[in-house]
Formats: C-alpha cells, structure tokens, sequence
C-alpha cells in the first residue's frame, strides 16, 4: 500500500495504480473524457489535471496516466487545477460547439464565454477511444489517427473503406459524443441492425457482407458508463 | 583495409597515421556542407581539380572536401594550405584566377578576402578572422580540417583514441564518474545531467539484462543546423561518442534518428558507419575486447514533434510520431519498453572531448552549473550568419557582436531569440547575460538546442511571435488538447491583431491562453509552445499595445496596419514601380507623378525597393 495525501486528506492506496483510480475508489470526482475503465489511459483531454506538489513546487499532471507514489501531495479541486480544466474545456468547445455532451461539460467546468471557436463545427474531439477500443479490445486496429495538429482525425488507412473492419460496432459504441458513425468506417456498406441497436446492446447481425459484430456484448466493461466517459 | 582485431593493431594504425599527417601539406580545403553546397561548392570542388590539372602546377595540389567550419555567411569557404589563406565567397568563375594567381604566382587577391567592416582591413589567413578569436572549439575543431568521408583522418588526428583508453582502462562506472564529474548537461533542449541519466539507464538495463542508446538528431527549429554540421562534417565524433556511452551503460544496439531533410548528413553518417564496423570499431567484438555494439540509423520523416523523446521512440518503433506521457521515463521504459538512453548529436560529440581531456579540464570550461561549450547558429539579422562554438557563460553581446560582426546596415538590434520556437526572446537591454542554462531560462527564454535568431528594429516582434506560433501551430502532433486548439487559438488571436483587428482584452487572453497551455500540455512541445509569444509580451507589450490600439505596427511590417504611399515631390514618373507592382496597382504615365490604388496594393513592398529616388513612403 501507497500513502499519499490528496485534498489534504491522507490515504492509502494499492502500488501500481493511477492518481485517478485512487480518486475514484475515494469517492473524489474528476472530469475525464478520453479515459475508459477497460482501455489504456490515453492522457490527451487533459481535464483530468491534477495538482502535484512536490519539493515545494507544484505542476499539473494528467491524472489517468501518472502513477501513485509513496508519500505524494495532490489537490484535485485547488484553483489552479479549476483553471486549467475550465480552459481546456473552453477550448474543446472551441471546436465542438453544438455538441451536447461537450457543453454540459462546459457548465460543469464553469465555461461562461468560449472566446475562440474553429470555423467547422466537430463533433469529434480526438478522445481517442475508438482508436484504442479497435485496437486493444477488438484487437483490429482498423482505425487510427491521421494526420497532425488541428488537421487530426480518425480515419482509416488512406481514407477508404476498410477491409479489416468487421463491423463490431465498437467504435460507435463507445464515443462519448456520437461523432462516430458507421460510415465512418465501412463506407457504403450497409449495416443492421441500427445504430441505436447497438447502443442497446444488440449484436445480430445480417449484412451483406456477413459482418460479425457480436463482440460488444462480450465485453461489458465498454458498455458501462460508454456515452459520459465516466466509470460505471 | 582489413579488421582490426586487437587494441595493439588500433594502435599501430593511429600511430601510422599520425606519422603521416602534415596539417601544413599543401592543399586546399573546400567547405563541402550543406550551406555552402546551396552556395555552389559543388562546382567550385569540380572546377578547382579541373582547373589544377589544367595548370600543370610543379607540386600537385590536393582538393579536400571538408565539412562545415561555420562561417556560412560567407561561403563557399576555400582555405589554401599551408599559409591557410582565406577565400570567401568564391564562385566558378574565380577558379582559373585562383589558381594562376595563388597557386602559381603565391599573389593573394585581395578581392576574396574577408573584410572587417568596422576597419576596412583585409585579412589574410583563416585563423585571424575575428569570427573565430572568441569561439572554443571542440566539437566543431574537426570541421573544416578534415574529410569527412574518411576515417583515415579522424584517426590521425586523434579520433577513437578515448575509445581505445576507454577499453583498455576504464569500467563503464568510471566512465559514467568521468562524464558526471565533467558537468555535461544535454544539450537538445532540457540541460537534463548527461551522465546521471546514464547512470540511470545503466542500473536499469543491468535489472533488465537488455536496453538500447539513441542519438536524437531530429533537430526541427527553423534556422538551427548544430546537429546537421556535426553530423555532415565529423560523423565519427559522435560515433565514437555512442560507443563510449554504450560499453559505460551496458547496451549493445544503438539508433541514430535523423531526418531525412539532411541527405549530406545521412550520407555521411551511413558511410562513416560501415567505415567504423569495417575497421572493428563498432560491431562485434569491437578491437578485440569483447563487446559489441551495433549502430543503426533511423529517418525521420521531418516532424518537429519527433525531436520529443518519447514521440522519438514511437516513430523508431513505426508507431505515429505521438508523445506519450512521462513517467514511466525513457531511461526505465522505453524503446520496446526497454531501458533507453537518449541524448542529442552534440552530447554524444562531447564524449569523447571529454575523456580526451579529462574531466577536470573539461569542467574549467563555462560557469558553476554549466560546463563546455555549446553550439549556436546565429541566423537572423546578423552580419556573420553561421554556426559558432562559445564557452558557457560567454556573454550575449560577445557572441552577437564579436562573433557575429553585429547588426548589417548599422541597423539597432532589438532582441535575440533563443531555444527556437520553443525559447524566448531576450531583449537589447539584457545583451550582456552570461549564457548558461539558468541565466536564460531566468529572462523568459532556454538553452534549447541552439538556436539563435537575431532581430533588429526592422522586425515587428508581434509579427515574429506570429511567425513562431505557425511553426508549433502545424508541428502540433494534435494528440492533447491546450496544444492542438490553443496554439490555434493563440494564432488566431495573433493574425487579428496583426491584421489590425486586435481588441482590449487580447494580450490578456494570450497571457492566460499562453499559461493555460504551458502548464496543462502533454508534452516539451505543448509545454513551451507559449515561450515566444509570452516573452514577447513580457518585454515588447507596447508593440502589442500599439496594434491593438493605436492600430500602428511600429516596425511598419504588419499588412494590415500600413500603407504605401507616393510623395508627389519625389516622383520622377520613371515607371520603374508600376512596371514591377506585382498587383497593378499603381498608375501614372511617363514622367507624371504615379500613384497607389491602396485597395489592389499588397503591401509587397516591391515598388519601395525599387524606386531609386526614394518617392515611396510607408506608414
């Protein structure tokens, strides 16, 4: 067991897990939106900042990627960490702007004004999820990233329909924003059962091309608090 | 020639080839770099061997290619040995002079000298150029010298000789007390201790039984080319360098990672590499000894955000060239999870300087807390563009002013930035700060790797900051969030005011943006993408201030906040500016006073340049 203080409280936790973990077996609330139970932690929305004081000087970090260690002082709620989550919020909206999810987290984080905005509207905010669901899970990798900077996005190899996609339904099953569509993907392939099906937890299938999606059910860890990001 | 197999050929071998160097054999030695290459030193190599031949000269006369000595503004560079005459600026059609004049007749032509603006004085032999008085140079000694595409001559002069004293006499916990006692900092960026990092690294790899070394050689600021030199000019340096480093931390397998926007440099490495495992330098059982080490090279395919470390280890890897976050540290997990040593090309260079000289030598060099030399390019608008090699703790105004041949057009210098798009700008009041890591990192800027721009009072520092957040802007990997959208943001914010569309509030949202994504980024990248447009505004808010509300760039540079204007007394109505105006945007006739359509004009600035009786006005 790990000692470490957090809001001034002393806890304990067990070795090997990170600043997020031990908060959320704490009962401590932190925003997360590219960080899932059943994926590796991604550290790239960045509203999970916490503060770390160490040796007098104090820095934010990621809290699902930065481990637990002995003897750690941790503000999850200081205003500096406020701050921070309440501009970075300010600029996923900046590219997410119409997107319902997006703006309640927006009010939660206490946005008031988004002063800058990307002129196309993004439902996707580059959380990663799909990515890391396809791969780790699905164990696929039929979609990445492309692409640099603000010109980033999920796609697949060169931008065509993929063949390696078996049309699990994973990826529009866990964004958190419904970004994800099926034609993102496969294209023109026609898919059933609905979108909305899979959300349900569906997996029947009857496509043309004999596409096997019952993986979610097998998986419930990605059913569990899916559409927040948040843990069940 | 064949494998050497133990310490005592290597040292039979060296012997031989020192014996039969002459540092005054008569020859001449071409700069070959990728500066003076752009310049035409292909053709000045090809035309001077044509040009010997032809002139049937009593002693024949060698042609060196060398590697880059740093005075690139200059270039091509030729210095005839054995006086070392300094030739600047040759082109092909100098050549048959050169060699009639010079070679035959031993008549300097004074016209190829290097001039002292402030003097006027020619002067004659390479080494009193004051661009070199006030350099020390230890990596860059090398250059200019020798060939780089020949071992042959690192040897003679003294190359792998800290390797060999290394194998016959030193346990690699020497070797890493040796580099910790000499102060060496990193010099890519961080200044992290090079050899507490081995130290690191090694009690990790000695956990792990396997690990790897990487030399990053990924260098991406604009105008920052320290790396490239090295590398072009005297490869086994840094070779050498990586050799030492891996029998000191215990690894047998090592990667170079360098872009390939530097064909010279992997050219010149390649060849260097197969040279060091042909002569049992590198590869197995090095001279003899037992160890092996095995050295590959990686290209990159030129993305800034590849110099990061761990985006580095994910693009050798063939992963997308993403950073992941720290900890767990390279020197624990790194390079397929494995214990993993990464230092920059001049680091490594600085290995064998250091075991060559001691490290008690090495650490009478520089201030308290840094040690050596470092390697700048100076680039910008400075007299002496190049690459110069100073001591630490050397003062600003020395390297701009005595090395650098101050400001062209007797022009007032402004700010130096320093650390590329990831340092600061330091302004003309603090010319006189000690370079050294903490001194600069004190006034807003960094060490970085080297970099050094220098503006003048022609440069609108909201421009330049601009300038800066367009570079991190595109090299954004996009992964984290403040970096992707707020570097856009803050370049959205810069092009407004630029445009003279700036409103109050503006430079306090940059400020907040700027702290926002300094402290909450992912990466090195993210985390000091702000550097330039924070320092700007610490020490040239009024510029700022001045675009926003007085919608006047002072600098008269911004687009949108100037006009160009004919002054009627001036005019001779020659036709010159309208027949140049890139948009048609100037009218008149023969000998009649022209005027600017303001609404087709933009901004180029051409009809300023050329108008020989100074008629055109900007405001």
């Amino acid at each position: 067991m790990i000692q470490l203080t957090i809001n001034g409280k002393s806890l304990e936790v067990h070795e090997g897990r990170s600043l997020l973990e031990a908060c959320r077996e704490h009962s401590i609330h932190i925003p997360t939106l590219c960080f899932h139970p059943a994926l590796e932690p991604y550290g790239a929305c960045r509203l999970c900042v916490v503060e770390l004081v160490t040796g007098g000087r104090s820095r934010l970090v990621a809290s699902c990627v930065h481990p637990c260690e002995e003897g750690a002082v941790v503000n999850t709620d200081s205003e500096v960490v406020k701050r921070s989550r309440r501009m970075t919020a300010e600029l996923i909206l900046a590219g997410s702007y119409n997107t319902p999810e997006i703006l309640a987290l927006g009010e939660e984080l206490g946005v008031k004004e988004v002063r800058f905005k990307l002129p196309e509207e993004n439902a996707c905010m580059l959380c990663g999820l799909c990515v890391r669901a396809c791969k780790e899970i699905v164990g696929v990798s039929a979609i990445s990233v492309i692409q640099r900077g603000i010109a980033k996005k999920v796609s697949t190899p060169f931008q065509v329909a993929s063949s390696r996609c078996i049309g699990c339904g994973t990826c529009v099953l866990i964004c958190p924003t419904g970004a994800f569509k099926f034609t993102s993907v496969i294209g023109l392939r026609y898919i059933s059962p609905s979108e909305s099906a899979y959300r349900l937890g569906y997996y029947r299938v009857g496509s043309e091309l004999d596409l096997h999606p019952n993986f979610v059910e097998d998986v419930p860890a990605l059913l569990s608090g899916s559409s927040s990001g948040e843990e069940a | 020639m064949s494998r050497l197999q133990s310490i005592q050929e290597f040292q039979a071998w060296q012997a031989n080839l020192e014996a039969g160097w002459d540092g005054d054999k008569p020859c001449l030695r071409v700069c070959d770099g990728t500066g003076c290459r752009a310049l035409g030193s292909q053709k000045v190599l090809a035309g001077l061997r044509k040009e010997i031949q032809n002139a049937k000269l009593d002693t024949p006369i060698e042609v060196i290619g060398t590697g880059c000595p740093g005075f690139c503004e200059c270039g091509p560079l030729i210095t005839i040995y054995p006086q070392r005459i300094s030739y600047q600026r040759v082109m092909p059609e100098h050549l048959s002079d050169i060699v009639q004049r010079t070679l035959k007749n031993g008549e300097i032509i004074e016209d190829f000298l290097y001039t002292d603006p402030q003097t006027g004085e020619h002067i004659h032999r390479e080494p009193d150029l004051p661009f070199y008085q006030k350099q020390k140079r230890l990596v860059l000694d090398m250059n200019g010298k020798i060939d780089p595409t020949q071992i042959e001559d690192y040897v003679a002069l003294g190359g792998y000789k800290a390797l060999k004293k290394v194998l016959i006499g030193m346990t690699p916990e020497q070797v890493i007390s040796e580099i910790k006692a000499s102060g060496l900092r990193g010099r890519g960026g961080a200044g992290f201790p090079a050899g507490l990092k081995w130290e690191l690294c090694r009690k990790n790899v000695q956990k792990v039984g396997t690990g790897y070394i990487i030399c990053n050689g990924d260098e991406g600021d604009p105008g920052a080319f320290m790396d490239r030199s090295v590398v072009e000019g005297n490869p086994h340096l840094m070779i050498e360098g990586m050799v030492i480093g891996a029998y000191a931390i215990g690894v047998n397998q090592g990667f170079v990672y360098i872009r390939t926007e530097y064909p010279l440099a992997v050219e010149n490495l390649r060849n260097a590499i197969r040279q060091a495992e042909e002569t049992g330098l590198l590869g197995i059982d090095i001279l003899g000894s037992g160890i092996d080490f095995n050295l590959s090279v990686r290209l990159g395919a030129g993305a800034f955000v590849c110099g990061e470390e761990t985006a580095l280890l994910a693009s050798i890897e063939g992963r997308i060239g993403e950073p992941h976050p720290r900890p767990p540290y390279p020197t624990e997990s790194g390079l397929w999870g494995k214990p993993t040593n990464i230092n920059n090309v001049e680091t490594w260079a600085n290995v064998p300087i250091i075991l060559n000289m001691g490290s008690q030598e090495y650490a009478k060099i520089g201030t308290e807390k840094s040690k050596g030399t470092k390697i700048f390019s100076v680039v910008g608008k400075i007299n002496n563009t190049g690459l110069v090699e100073v001591p630490m703790g050397i003062s600003l105004r020395e390297v701009i002013y005595d090395v650098g041949g101050g400001i062209p057009n007797g022009k007032q210098i402004k700010a130096v930035q320093i650390g590329g798009p990831s340092g600061g700008c330091i302004p003309a009041e603090h010319l006189d700060v000690h370079i050294d890591y903490e001194s600069l990192t004190a006034l807003g800027a960094i060490m970085g790797s080297g970099g050094m721009v220098v503006t003048d009072e022609d440069t609108c520092m909201v421009d330049f900051a601009r300038y800066f957040m367009t570079f991190v802007q595109e090299e954004s990997c996009g992964k984290c969030v403040p970096c992707r959208i707020g570097t856009k943001a803050m370049l959205g914010t810069l092009e407004r005011i630029c445009a003279g569309k700036g409103q109050p509030g503006d430079v306090d949202y940059l400020l907040e943006l700027g702290e926002d994504i300094r402290r909450s980024s992912l990466c090195g990248l993210g985390q000091t993408a702000p550097n330039p447009v924070l320092s700007t505004i610490r020490y040239f808010r009024d510029e700022y201030e001045a675009h926003i509300y007085d919608k006047t760039c002072l600098a008269k540079v911004c687009k949108g906040l100037i006009t160009y204007r004919v002054i009627p007394e001036k005019c001779t109505g020659c036709m010159v500016c309208l027949r140049n105006c890139t948009n048609n945007a100037i009218s008149g006739a023969r000998k009649e006073v022209h005027s600017i359509n303001t609404d087709l004009c933009t901004r180029c600035g051409v009809c300023m340049n050329m108008c020989k009786f100074k008629a055109i006005l900007v405001q």
